[in-house]
């Protein structure tokens, strides 16, 4: 990308030449005015034609999903679409969870807990271990022994799936060309998809419950199953490859022997992505009725109790840190230059399932084993819920100021904007601004799914939605850049950083609406900041590799060349880390949209609102199915619009041969 | 006996018409200019020669000459375009998938610059992969493992990992892995083109004395003449895709084929290549001859001494047959100079 710039530049900036000729490499002359102009006529045309906003009602989506629901609900035990497809699909992975659960509870907690502390020993390491038994004691201490274990045996059945299927087609993906350009697209869309957005033809398939939930977090787990496996299996070396080739090697013994034990860190970390993606599922998966800490949650931010919430919020978070240090150390040992003694190798498992044995047995045998004991409980409810009122009581003026103004001076006139553009003015100007920006490809798919939303009947809500989507961006990007190209800058404030944003990215996305309902309350504004503070990690962490990764020569030639440091970031590390600046954008758009949504838990409004409404009340399923669709077409429509070049440079990592 | 390997006008050619190539009159263009009408890179162009059992046969030439193409198309790594390849007299592209991988795991075994172990597995394991994949039984296995590495040198380092153990001992066990199948032939792909020059000297040695101990064909990949010409008991100088010369050392240093193969072998010190055949002339008639005669296949360094100090020409014998004499006129070229000489 940026090779083309220079290139184009390069005849402008030749001396001595007065005006600059007609030549191929040259820009159209007026190109630097062609967007300012597409503006003003833009601007001008909705002038011309804005409508007042007139409310969504029940569109012929909605009623027809109304329908659909209707006749799934009629036919469900009939019909042989779900006579023997759905309905084995259900009742098979309903076994499964029943398995895991029967497992889990069958230890007892004291077994429990020793089983995770052997894992993590057998795998990661006794550090590892002391730390997962420490976490799972906390569950019981927070007195959600068995909400925790429940959200345990969801993730872990959604995982156990993700990696049966997805590993296999992860291998398939980057050893069968057709099959990794087949996948590619449809990994693209997961990826994209909100997590509410699974959710409603969840319910429509597999009713309610854990079954449902686990097949909504399986698909929202899979796909970085797929591509990291993919991505493992393709940077095995091919000189190798080759070598065991020439010993004659078959087709299997090459992929049991050789491809499969090289990626093994690789499929390690594909695991924990898995993990860390599925327990963020699993939380959220609460709303069509999945047991677990999602259901503390929801029930809380219902009433506002933010102390409620607050214990549950620190037992995931406390989860998701244990499972991922657990797969991330075994990832480190997994890597070929890690040697451990053969003996601890073939001892150690041994041990450590005799020991989880005999504390099992022990607490099934004596009464302390039957229930987490009461005396080690303790709660943050209080002290949590003593602290917010303080914070309602001497901040409420300056957050409800900083609320009133942003949505005076940003939310309100955007959203006014958006909802009074006629819906094919917005189309057209999509197909402009889209083509100008990522290409005539990307402006058509873009376009395609305006048209969708349209179709969708949910013009006003899907806007609205929009509107918050577009200053929660703006408001993570300024964050973002700001702490990415500091943490590049500064490398002790990296050091800082760092800790920071890996403790921000294993935390499921619903915690985060913890500190923004506690500082203010239910409102627009809550998800606004529950989606800044979501989605600032990942961009940070993009736009500082961004800057870091310029070329130490390039920076040395500039400063050798006298820039001031300032001069450096503007006109050297910050153009060159344009692809880590447009990469990160993409990302922050996609995950503050899903927060957004998420969002309308707290009093959002708008699809959000509509998708949660949709559980709630059976007259509402059709509106809510509709909302869902249209939050997955909002995403690929701002996903096409910001993909830059960024996107595509991964995706030709994930293609390329290893060499 | 048929030879072990031979190859009778292989052709390479990478690209989308690969197959629309040979046989046509594309087949003439130079390689730039098939590259420019077409797209395809013919990487190994009309090559034939054969390898005698026993020999040690170096292929030599630049990168991006094809050799390392060439030899990946003997055991079909890489699947020859058109011509035949016959390994002990067996066409190698007829064959099955299953009787090419018997080929692989019996009769010809690899070694790569590159050295392509497995990370995971320890060195004693490494070198029973090829083993391990017949089928062959733990015990077994290993106890072979342990023979090759101690012929290699690396007794004692049967349980570390590849990355412990330095570029020169990696290849060790690169050799010591294609070795462990007892293979007839063994294919050598620059494998110390990576390490350093002392350490690839050595190795060179290793070579040598492998090839004595075990008496296998080997064909040798370098880009480093000298390496060529240490090892070689026939050289193939490749350039741009075909052969430019096979011959002994000696024949290549004392007749080079064009000048490409002579700008090659111009650094080499003659005196130390070629034997006294190629400095002999014709005794002229009324001459005084030293009594005691050379052999013709001596090289010229070993005798400087002898004609230097003999009062008279001496007869140069190739058995019971006179070839001719030398004295000192016919010695300093080939010490000092750079023209090339004719063979008697």
């Amino acid at each position: 990308m940026s090779a083309t710039v220079t290139d184009a530049r390069v005849p402008v900036a030749a001396p001595g030449e007065d005006a600059p000729a007609p030549g191929p490499r040259r820009p159209l002359p007026g190109r630097r005015l062609l967007v300012p102009l597409l503006l003003l006529v833009t601007a001008g045309v909705y002038l011309a034609v804005r409508t007042s906003a007139p409310a969504d009602g029940d569109g012929a989506a909605a009623r027809f999903f109304g329908e659909l629901r209707d006749w799934v609900d009629a036919n469900r035990d009939t019909s042989p679409l779900f006579l023997y497809g759905f309905n084995y699909l259900r009742l098979g992975v309903s076994l499964l969870v029943d398995a895991i659960h029967g497992a889990l509870y069958g230890l007892g907690w004291a077994g429990l807990v020793t089983a995770a502390g052997a894992l993590a020993a057998v795998v990661a390491g006794w550090r590892t271990a002391l730390l997962a038994v420490a976490g799972f004691l906390s569950f019981g201490v927070l007195g959600l022994w068995e909400e925790s274990v429940d959200t345990l045996v969801l993730t872990l059945s959604a995982v156990l799936l993700a990696v049966l299927i997805g590993v296999p087609l992860g291998v398939l993906a980057a050893r069968v060309p057709a099959v990794g350009a087949a996948l590619r697209p449809v990994l693209d869309v997961m990826q994209i998809m909100p997590t509410f957005a699974y959710l409603a033809p969840m319910t429509l398939l597999f009713l309610i419950g854990s079954p449902a939930a686990t097949i909504a977090t399986l698909i929202y787990a899979i796909p970085p199953a797929i591509r990291i496996t993919a991505l493992g299996i393709g940077e095995v070396p091919a000189a190798t490859v080759e070598a065991a080739t020439a010993l004659g090697s078959t087709r299997w013994q090459l992929l049991g022997k050789v491809r499969l034990p090289l990626a093994r860190p690789t499929i390690v970390l594909a695991v924990n992505q898995a993990i860390m993606m599925a327990l963020s599922m699993v939380v959220v998966t609460a709303l069509i009725d999945a047991p677990g800490l999602g259901q503390t949650i929801v029930q809380a931010l219902e009433r506002v109790n933010v102390g409620a919430a607050f214990d549950a919020g620190l037992a995931i978070v406390v989860m998701a840190v244990v499972l991922d240090r657990i797969t991330t150390r075994a990832a480190h040992r997994a890597a070929p230059t890690v040697h451990r003694s053969v003996r601890v190798r073939a001892v150690g498992p041994l041990v450590a399932l005799a020991v989880v044995v005999a504390v099992t047995v022990l607490g099934r045998m004596s009464s302390w084993g039957a229930e987490f004991p009461a005396a080690w409980r303790a709660s943050f409810a209080v002290p949590v819920n003593e602290a917010t009122r303080w914070v309602e009581f001497h901040w409420y003026d300056a957050t409800e100021a900083l609320k009133n103004a942003v949505s005076a001076v940003l939310l309100d006139p955007i959203e006014t904007v958006l909802t009074t553009t006629p819906w094919w003015l917005f189309l057209v100007a999509v197909l402009i601004f889209g083509a100008l920006a990522s290409g005539p490809r990307a402006a058509v798919v873009a376009g395609l799914a305006v048209a969708g939303v349209q179709a969708l009947g949910l013009w006003q809500h899907a806007m609205q939605t929009l509107a918050t989507v577009l200053v929660a961006t703006v408001a993570t990007m300024v964050f973002g850049v700001l702490f990415g190209v500091l943490g590049a800058r500064h490398d002790r404030f990296a050091r800082v950083l760092r800790p920071v944003l890996d403790a921000a990215q294993t935390m499921p996305s619903f915690v985060y609406l913890l500190p923004a309902v506690a500082l203010f309350g239910a409102s627009r504004f809550t998800a606004i900041v529950a989606a800044v503070i979501y989605a600032v990690p990942p961009v940070v962490r993009l736009v500082e590799r961004g800057v870091r990764d310029v070329p130490a020569t390039v920076v040395e030639a500039a400063v050798s060349a006298g820039s001031t440091p300032r001069q450096l970031l503007w006109k050297v590390q910050l153009p060159m880390a344009r692809r880590g600046l447009l990469l990160a954008a993409n990302q922050g758009i996609v995950m503050v949209l899903a927060m957004v949504v998420v969002g309308g838990l707290v009093g959002a409004g708008a699809l959000g609102y509509d998708v949660v409404a949709g559980f709630a009340q059976r007259e509402d399923f059709g509106r809510g199915l509709a909302a869902g669709f249209a939050i997955v077409l909002l995403g690929v429509l701002l996903d096409r619009l910001t993909q830059g070049a960024g996107r595509r440079a991964d995706h030709d990592r994930l293609r390329q041969p290893a060499t | 006996m048929p030879p072990t390997i031979a190859v009778d006008r292989l052709w390479k050619v990478f690209g989308p018409k690969a197959g629309k190539v040979v046989g046509t009159p594309l087949a003439d263009l130079s390689r730039a200019e098939l590259r420019a009408r077409t797209g395809c890179l013919a990487a190994v162009r009309d090559v034939s020669f054969q390898v005698e059992p026993g020999e040690v046969f170096v292929v030599m030439g630049l990168s991006g000459s094809g050799k390392s193409t060439l030899v990946r198309c003997l055991t079909r790594l890489i699947e020859p375009t058109s011509g035949e390849v016959h390994i002990d007299g067996e066409p190698v592209r007829a064959m099955s998938p299953k009787r090419l991988r018997e080929l692989r795991r019996h009769g010809v075994a690899m070694v790569f610059q590159h050295f392509g172990l497995l990370p995971h597995r320890q060195v004693v394991d490494n070198i029973a992969y090829g083993l391990e994949i017949q089928g062959v039984g733990k015990a077994e296995r290993h106890r072979r493992a342990a023979e090759v590495l101690s012929l290699v040198g690396l007794d004692g380092h049967e349980h570390q990992y590849p990355d412990q153990l330095s570029g020169g001992m990696q290849q060790r066990v690169g050799l010591a892995r294609a070795l462990a199948t007892d293979p007839a032939v063994l294919l050598f792909d620059e494998p110390f083109s990576a390490l350093d020059p002392l350490i690839r000297r050595d190795m060179q040695a290793e070579v040598r004395r492998l090839h004595a101990e075990v008496g296998k064909t080997l064909v040798f990949i370098t880009h480093d003449l000298a390496e060529a010409l240490t090892l070689g008991d026939r050289i193939a100088v490749m350039r741009d895709g075909r052969l430019v010369q096979v011959g002994t050392p000696e024949e290549l240093v004392g007749a080079p084929a064009d000048d490409y193969v002579a700008d090659f072998v111009r650094e080499v010190p003659r005196a130390d290549v070629l034997t006294l055949r190629w400095i002999t002339r014709p005794a002229r008639p009324d001459e005084v001859l030293a009594d005691q005669p050379l052999p013709a296949g001596t090289v010229i360094r070993d005798t400087i001494e002898r004609v230097l100090r003999a009062p008279h020409p001496i007869p140069v014998v190739d058995g019971d047959e006179r070839l001719g004499v030398v004295d000192r006129e016919q010695l300093l070229p080939a010490l000092i100079g750079h023209r090339p000489p004719v063979p008697a």
